[in-house]
């Protein structure tokens, strides 16, 4: 079965975040008042496993091994069957 | 004695510390492509500044899993001193040689000027030519060296004496002011907690002979060669 997986990397809450407030000021040019603005990146990922259990596994593997950092990240797995 | 200096795709500052190792240090150094499986001739390394991979990912993420890295981490549970510089620090973070993580500059530049260091430890493989508390004259050239540490990490890095170098200006006093990148403590450098891995952001192969204006960087070069011999 083939499965699709979006894998979400943020910063962990209260770390700096540059990119973010960058925005956030430039927003604030644009007249937009904003509490707060944070980056994060998206990777799609799509792979065959045999169960869902077993591809949510595997990119959680590939989160820990080289996609986050766990020093600095948090991460979000979110999957489906591919279409 | 032989030392391998590290190229990864991307790694731009390898030539220069060639250069410095074989005709300003006068030791015996080459070359070595990522592929290589086995640095058991070697009795150091160097990995070199740059963008290796070009920065994906994270800086030094790709680099810091490469068939090579496996044989770093093994000359490094023998002993042998392996040092890295810019990228070089930020693919040992990666891999888990070094404590820590390079974040984005708190100003989100390249940073590219001279810088002046205190160094915080000398006994070490990379600094038992300085004397502790001197300043010393590096440059800079990045644009992730703010180092983060967890509290618990940081506070082990404080009580094992393993924060090498840290941002001052020119008389010693370690400020926000002279923080070029944000890094917690203005630490610049680190060393493992068996003190022969160390990871430093500033480039002490630009800082090694006196037309470059400064030749404090050559001391580091020099303990390592120094350790090598009497080891």
């Amino acid at each position: 079965m083939q499965y699709h997986a979006e894998v979400t990397i943020e910063l962990k809450s209260g770390m700096l975040d540059p990119e973010g407030t960058t925005i956030k000021r430039a927003l604030e040019h644009l007249g937009y008042q904003t509490e707060s603005v944070a980056t994060a990146k998206k990777y799609m990922i799509e792979l065959d496993a045999e169960s869902a259990d077993s591809a949510k596994q595997m990119v959680d593997e590939m989160c820990q091994k080289l996609i986050a950092n766990p020093i600095i990240h948090n991460y979000t797995i979110e999957l489906g069957e591919s279409k | 004695m032989k030392i391998a200096i590290i190229q990864f795709g991307g790694s731009n500052c390898d030539l220069d510390v060639l250069h410095v190792l074989q005709d300003v240090v006068g030791v015996d150094a080459e070359l070595v492509w990522y592929k290589e499986e086995d640095l058991s001739q070697y009795d150091g390394a160097v990995i070199p500044g740059g963008f290796s991979y070009g920065d994906y990912l994270r800086a030094g993420a790709i680099a810091a899993r490469t068939p090579i890295m496996d044989a770093i981490k093994k000359m490094a549970s023998e002993g042998k001193p392996i040092m890295g510089i810019c990228n070089g620090f930020q693919v040992l973070t990666e891999s888990g040689l070094l404590d820590g993580a390079l974040m984005t500059n708190k100003y989100p530049k390249f940073r590219c000027e001279t810088t002046y260091l205190k160094v915080e430890n000398t006994d070490t493989p990379f600094t038992s030519k300085f004397k502790k508390g001197e300043i010393v004259k590096i440059p800079i050239a990045h644009m992730e060296g703010n180092f983060y540490a967890d509290k618990d990490t940081l506070a082990r890095l404080n009580d094992n004496g393993q924060i090498v170098f840290k941002y001052s200006d020119k008389n010693g006093n370690v400020t926000d002011n002279v923080n070029p990148n944000g890094s917690q403590e203005n630490i610049a450098g680190i060393i493992d907690p068996n003190r022969n891995v160390i990871g430093l952001m500033p480039h002490p192969e630009r800082a090694s002979e006196a037309i470059l204006g400064s030749e404090d960087g050559i001391r580091m070069f020099q303990s390592m060669v120094d350790y090598i011999a009497k080891k």
